[in-house]
């Protein structure tokens, strides 16, 4: 018992380091192609509003971070970022009012920063979006 | 102090200093008064000699606007809507009496390559349509990303038109490049064709229509006019927005030096001057995303006459620089908190107004 005790220490002590070297404090989960890409998007298309670590901009653009609306509005979610957002929406307890533009994305490209935004900064979603599901989703 | 309560604190000081306003103090001795309700984002409008005004909406539409009475204009090419591209800039040529050109700037995939990249057109305007279409000039290489479509129109004295295109998300590869499009601010004739005093015109495959470069973004640019120099100013990177004064084969230093970092707060470089690269006349720390872009030179608005007016999308607001020999002395904020002010024009009747995201086009009331 007290060599597995050791043992994870140990295991930890590596991965730890491991992932220092990598400079990125998500779970080791986003180095996967598919949250790459989505990574990416991001990059491109979201991060002037919602920064770099998803922490938005309080009062005028909503986080994603550890954001309950992400979470738990899935579909809806998916909707804004396809066919842009106008309504006043509640998250973490404030209100935002900011309208988002639709971004012109293609449906994979919508499931690959779903992906991304649900699996970074705290945040999980084991059950991934895919194209079809997106393609499905009507204004 | 509880560490958990100490945390707590210093959580709190870093949301503070991280997400600060700007200093600027806020003029509360304005007003607006809604002209055109209803739309979505006013990239750009111009004013017609009969009153009327044309107003681009970035998803693609161009709207004329006359007496209460909105009327979409058909015809119009196809655009690219995608990210920050879309319809985006309009203007008219100095003698829209005698030649009724008008021109504007949208994303295009026109030519090779996935994506698109930024497009100047004139067309003319009869029963409601754009007709007599001259693509005047299409950037290259298409590309998919989002960013830096740049899109101001801007004639000078002598009738050169002038536009700008970011640099499309690109900074290592296109704004130090005189044989790329993109990060540039270029110069036609009216026509589309390419004067023979331009800069670059000699040199061995350059793009022969740029005026100057090293610039990321320029979402607002406008003839000074008293001293009829284009002044333009651009977004930079976290806390590099800048204003500049655009002269002919100046580099403007993107991304070798800037007073801006990146969004998350590493470095892009250690340089803020350099020679042969070109100061900013003015910057902004934090950024204020400006876009739009317009001097008071009426007297409608009393001693603020000569002041330029920038929209800061970020903060909501309209920023009146004061301006004195040449340099900015004061800031402040006109219509604090209205909306993402995205473009600012002087109408002929020589009042001030402003196109806000999902708001629509304002006219600015001083209060005396």
């Amino acid at each position: 018992m007290k060599n597995l005790n050791y043992f994870s220490f140990l295991f930890l002590l590596i991965f730890a380091c491991n992932s220092s070297n990598k400079k990125i404090t998500q779970n080791f989960d986003i180095e996967s192609q598919d949250f790459l890409k989505g990574k990416e998007i991001y990059t491109d298309f979201c991060m002037q509003c919602h920064m770099d670590n998803g922490e938005g901009i309080p009062k005028i653009f909503p986080p994603l971070a550890k954001s309950d609306y992400l979470k738990n509005n899935r579909i809806k979610s998916i909707k804004a970022i396809k066919y842009g957002l106008a309504e006043e929406i509640t998250v973490n307890g404030e209100i935002y009012k900011t309208v988002m533009a639709s971004q012109g994305l293609t449906d994979q490209e919508i499931a690959d920063v779903m992906n991304y935004i649900t699996n970074s900064w705290g945040n999980e979603n084991t059950s991934l979006i895919t194209e079809e599901e997106v393609s499905k989703i009507e204004r | 102090m509880k560490p958990i309560k100490f945390s707590y604190f210093l959580l709190l000081l870093i949301a503070l200093t991280t997400c600060a306003q700007d200093k600027n103090p806020i003029n509360k001795m304005n007003s607006h008064e809604v002209v055109v309700s209803d739309l979505n984002n006013p990239w750009g409008f111009v004013f017609l000699p009969d009153g009327a005004m044309l107003i681009t909406e970035k998803e693609g539409k161009i709207i004329h606007y006359k007496d209460n009475i909105k009327t979409e204009i058909d015809g119009l090419p196809e655009i690219y809507v995608r990210g920050q591209g879309g319809l985006l800039d309009i203007n008219i040529h100095p003698k829209y009496n005698e030649n009724r050109w008008i021109y504007f700037s949208y994303a295009s995939t026109k030519g090779d390559g996935e994506g698109g990249n930024t497009a100047i057109m004139r067309a003319k305007i009869k029963k409601n349509t754009l007709v007599e279409k001259e693509l005047l000039y299409k950037a290259e290489p298409n590309t998919t990303k989002g960013q830096h479509f740049g899109s101001r129109i801007v004639f000078d004295k002598d009738g050169y038109l002038y536009f700008s295109i970011g640099e499309r998300g690109e900074r290592d590869i296109n704004p130090q490049d005189l044989t790329r499009d993109c990060g540039k601010i270029y110069r036609l004739n009216a026509d589309g064709t390419i004067p023979d005093d331009n800069p670059f015109v000699g040199f061995k495959n350059a793009k022969k229509a740029i005026w100057s470069y090293g610039h990321r973004n320029p979402q607002g640019m406008k003839l000074n006019p008293e001293t009829n120099e284009i002044w333009s100013h651009e977004h930079g990177p976290k806390g590099g927005d800048e204003i500049n004064i655009i002269k002919k084969s100046k580099n403007y230093g993107w991304p070798i030096i800037t007073y801006g970092e990146n969004y998350s707060g590493t470095t892009i470089t250690d340089q803020t001057k350099k020679a042969g690269m070109e100061q900013p006349l003015h910057y902004w720390d934090p950024s204020i995303a400006p876009s739009g872009m317009a001097f008071i030179s009426s007297t409608n608005y009393g001693d603020w006459k000569g002041s330029l007016l920038v929209g800061s999308l970020k903060f909501s607001y309209l920023d009146r620089c004061q301006i004195k020999n040449g340099k900015i002395i004061k800031e402040e904020r006109l219509l604090d908190g209205i909306g993402r002010v995205r473009s600012i024009e002087q109408a002929p009747d020589g009042f001030i107004y402003v196109g806000v995201e999902n708001l629509g086009i304002v006219k600015l009331i001083r209060k005396q």
